[in-house]
C-alpha cells in the first residue's frame, strides 16, 4: 500500500485503492458535505463566542474537518468512543449537540452530556490517558461479548505519552476491539512533528503488533474507508489497528495559543490547497451529485446553526454555588457533607 | 463463625466471595493470577474464575488503573492491585485526575466502583519502594475514599464493603501485619467509622492500620508498668475521618497523640491535630502530639526500627502531652 491512503485528490479527483476502498453513493457523499461545512461553522462559530467574551477556551478544529467526520460516520451506534477535547466533529456525528460542548467551555460544567446517551465519552484533557480507558472498555466488551469496537482519538503530541504506549501494549496483548485514531495535524502546541518521532506515526503500530495505516487526514472519503476497515477488523476479533490520519491544525492550539510565534505562513498556505470541504466541493459539482442551489442552501443551514449556538450558549445559566459539592462522591461523604453546610450558610450571608 | 485467619487470608475469601456474588467483580493487577499474587492475597482465585475475570496485566500500573476505568465504564466492578506501595506512582495520574473526578466531571452520571488494593508500610525488611505510606497523597485527594484495615476481621468486611461501595476506594493493606492471626466474624461497623479499640481515661491515641497494634501494645505497656489508662482507636476509614469518635474521645482524655508511619510533616496527623484543636480546644490540657517519621526518605531496612514508630516513641509522647 502506498505510504498515504487517498481516495480523493485535493483537486477533487476521485481515485481507488485495491485494498481499501469505498463506493459511496451521492447521498453519503452530500451527507458528509454537510457534516463538514456544519461542523466547520460552529467550530468558527465557537472561536467568535469566545473572542466575544461568552466561552473561557476553544480548541478549534479547522482543518480537520474531514478527519473527525470520516472516522465519525465509520462508527456504528454501539460502538463506542474516547474523544480529546478537539473532537467536536466526532461529537457531531455521534449526535451531541454543539451546546453541550460550549457549556464545558464555558466553564459551566466539566462535562455537559450523558456518555452513555451518545455511546460517546466526556472529553479528556490529560493528554492520552483515555486511550488506556479506552482499551478497557474493549476489555469489557470482550468480556460481554458485544459485536461492537471502540475508538480512541488522540494526537501526535499525545503518541509520546507513556499512557498511549501503555494502552497499545494492553491492546496488543489482549487482541482488544480498539482502533486507535491519531489525528497528526502536525503541532503540539509550539512543538512540530520532528520533537516527538523520528519514524511516521503510524510505523510505531508494528512494533507493538498490530497494523498501522496513514491516511490523508484531509480526505473525508480515505478517512471513512480506512476507519471502516479498522472498526470491523476490531468487531470481528481480529484486534487492534492503529491509524494515522495526516492532517493539520489551521489554527490555534486554542484561543490562548499565538502560532506567529513558532510556525511561518508558507506552511499554512500549502495546507490551505489540501483544504478538506473544497476537495468535495468540486468533485460534488463536477460530479454532478450535488448543484449550486444545494450548496447555497448548506450555507443558509450552517448560518441558522451558528445563531442557535450563539443564542443558546449566551441563555447557558451558571450553576449553583451547590454544585462544587454535589456529585464529588456518589454516596454521602462526612467531609462533604460538612463543608457543602458550611458553604452554604456562608453564601447565603451575602 | 470463631475461624483464625491471616490478615493476607481474610482478604483472599473476601474476594472470592465478592467474586461469587457478582459476576462483574474482577481482579486484576501484576502475578494476581497464576502466581496468586507477591503476598498470595489472590491465592486461587484464578484457578475458580478463570483468565477473565481474574487478569494477570502487563507490568504496567498506569495501564491497571486507566483500563480500570474502562471496564467499570463498561458495568464492570474491578478490584485492582498495585503490587507495592511504592509502585502506584506512575498510576497516580490516572487516580487523581481521571478515577477521583470521573464522577463530578460527569455531573454524577457516571460511577467508576473500582477498588485500588495496594500494601503499605514497612517493616517486612525490605529494599527501597516496598515500605512507603502513601496514605496523605490520596487523602488529599477529593472523589476518592480511603480506608485501612488493621486485622483480619475488619479486612474481610471492609474489602467486601469497599468492593461494594460505588466511589473508588483505595485500600490500604498493613503488609506487615498480613501474617496476624484475628477471629473472623461480623462487624458491627460500617466502612468509614472509627472504632475504640481500648478503652482508656487519659489520652486518646489515633492510629490506623499497621500502628494499631503498635498502640495496643504501647497501651498494654502504659498499663501495666505506669498505670496510665489509654484509649485506641483505629480510624479505619481516613477518607471520610469519623471525627465524632475521635472528638468524643478527647473531649473525655483531654489529651491526644496521633500516630502514624507516615512521615510526620504534611501527613494526615498535621489534619487530624488541626481539626481536634479546632473542636476540643478547651477540652485539651495540652497540645496535640504527632508520632510518624522524620522527613527522610524510608531509610535502608538496617534502619527503619530507628524510623518507624514504636512502643518507646509512642509513650514518650504521652508522657510529654501529659506532662510527665
Amino acid at each position: 500500500m502506498a505510504e498515504l491512503l487517498q481516495l480523493l485528490t485535493p483537486e477533487g479527483e476521485r481515485l481507488h485503492n485495491d485494498e481499501i476502498d469505498l463506493q459511496v453513493s451521492g447521498e453519503e457523499l452530500r451527507g458528509l458535505f454537510r457534516d463538514m461545512v456544519l461542523v466547520r461553522r460552529l467550530d468558527t462559530e465557537a472561536h467568535a463566542l469566545q473572542r466575544q467574551g461568552e466561552l473561557g477556551l476553544w480548541p478549534p478544529l479547522l482543518g480537520q474537518e474531514a478527519a473527525q467526520v470520516g472516522a465519525g460516520r465509520a462508527l456504528h451506534p454501539d460502538d463506542f468512543v474516547f474523544p480529546t477535547y478537539r473532537e467536536h466533529g466526532v461529537a457531531w456525528c455521534r449526535g451531541v449537540d454543539p451546546v453541550r460542548l460550549l457549556a464545558l467551555f464555558r466553564g459551566v460544567t466539566h462535562g455537559g452530556y450523558d456518555p452513555a446517551e451518545y455511546n460517546f465519552a466526556l472529553p479528556t484533557i490529560v493528554i492520552g490517558d483515555q486511550t488506556l480507558h479506552a482499551v478497557g472498555y474493549a476489555m469489557g466488551m470482550q468480556r460481554d461479548g458485544a459485536a461492537a469496537a471502540v475508538m480512541s482519538f488522540f494526537g501526535d503530541g499525545a503518541s509520546s505519552q507513556g499512557d498511549v504506549n501503555e494502552a497499545f501494549v494492553w491492546a496488543a496483548v489482549h487482541d482488544a476491539p480498539v482502533v486507535f485514531f491519531c489525528q497528526n495535524n502536525q503541532w503540539a502546541i509550539s512543538q512540530p512533528l520532528s520533537r516527538q518521532t523520528r519514524i511516521p506515526l503510524y510505523r510505531r503500530a508494528e512494533g507493538f503488533g498490530f497494523p498501522g495505516i496513514r491516511v490523508d487526514g484531509n480526505d473525508v472519503l480515505a478517512v471513512l474507508a480506512v476507519t471502516r476497515w479498522a472498526l470491523a477488523r476490531a468487531r470481528a476479533g481480529q484486534g487492534p489497528s492503529l491509524i494515522e490520519a495526516f492532517t493539520y491544525r489551521m489554527g490555534a492550539h486554542t484561543t490562548s495559543d499565538d502560532p506567529t510565534r513558532y510556525r511561518v505562513e508558507e506552511e499554512l498556505e500549502q495546507w490551505r490547497l489540501k483544504d478538506p470541504i473544497e476537495r468535495v466541493r468540486a468533485y460534488l459539482l463536477r460530479s454532478g451529485a450535488a448543484d449550486a442551489a444545494f450548496v447555497t442552501e448548506l450555507e443558509r443551514e450552517a448560518d441558522a446553526l451558528a445563531q442557535r449556538l450563539r443564542e443558546q450558549c449566551r441563555a447557558l445559566p451558571d450553576p449553583p454555588a451547590q454544585e462544587m459539592f454535589t456529585h464529588v462522591y456518589s454516596e454521602p461523604h462526612a467531609l462533604v457533607t460538612a463543608e457543602s453546610a458550611w458553604w452554604e450558610e456562608y453564601l447565603g450571608d451575602d | 463463625m470463631t475461624e483464625l485467619l491471616t490478615l493476607a487470608g481474610a482478604l483472599n475469601r473476601a474476594l472470592a466471595d465478592a467474586m461469587q456474588a457478582d459476576s462483574t467483580v474482577l481482579m486484576m493487577g501484576e502475578d494476581v493470577g497464576r502466581l496468586g499474587g507477591v503476598f498470595r492475597v489472590t491465592d486461587g482465585l484464578h484457578a475458580t474464575f478463570g483468565d477473565a475475570r481474574v487478569i494477570d496485566t502487563p507490568l504496567s500500573e498506569s495501564g491497571i488503573i486507566g483500563t480500570a476505568i474502562g471496564l467499570a465504564m463498561r458495568g464492570f466492578r474491578p478490584v485492582c492491585e498495585i503490587q507495592f506501595d511504592g509502585f502506584v506512582f506512575p498510576a497516580v495520574d490516572q487516580i487523581t485526575t481521571q478515577l477521583a473526578k470521573h464522577h463530578f466531571r460527569s455531573d454524577g452520571r457516571t460511577r467508576l466502583p473500582i477498588t485500588i488494593r495496594i500494601p503499605f508500610g514497612g517493616g517486612i525488611g525490605a529494599v527501597e519502594h516496598h515500605s512507603e505510606s502513601i496514605e496523605a497523597y490520596f487523602t488529599h485527594t477529593a472523589g476518592l475514599r480511603v480506608v485501612s484495615p488493621s486485622h483480619a476481621r475488619d479486612g474481610y468486611q471492609m474489602l467486601r464493603q469497599a468492593i461494594d461501595c460505588d466511589d473508588p476506594v483505595i485500600f490500604l493493606e498493613p503488609k506487615r501485619r498480613y501474617w496476624d492471626k484475628a477471629e473472623v466474624g461480623s462487624v458491627s461497623e460500617g466502612l468509614f467509622q472509627a472504632r475504640i479499640v481500648r478503652a482508656g481515661s487519659d489520652a486518646t491515641l489515633l492510629c490506623y492500620g499497621p500502628m494499631v497494634r503498635t498502640c495496643l501494645e504501647a497501651a498494654g505497656v502504659a498499663d501495666e508498668e505506669d498505670q496510665v489508662s489509654l484509649e485506641v482507636i483505629d480510624l479505619r476509614s481516613l477518607s471520610p475521618l469519623d471525627l465524632d469518635t475521635i472528638f468524643d474521645s478527647v473531649r473525655r482524655t483531654g489529651h491526644c497523640v496521633v500516630v502514624h508511619e507516615a512521615p510526620v510533616f504534611g501527613g494526615l496527623g498535621a489534619e487530624l491535630a488541626a481539626r481536634v484543636q479546632q473542636e476540643c480546644f478547651f477540652d485539651l490540657e495540652a497540645p496535640v502530639l504527632r508520632v510518624g517519621a522524620p522527613h527522610a526518605p524510608y531509610p535502608p531496612s538496617k534502619l527503619e526500627r530507628f524510623y518507624l514508630p514504636d512502643v518507646n516513641r509512642i509513650l514518650d509522647a504521652v508522657d510529654t502531652v501529659r506532662g510527665m
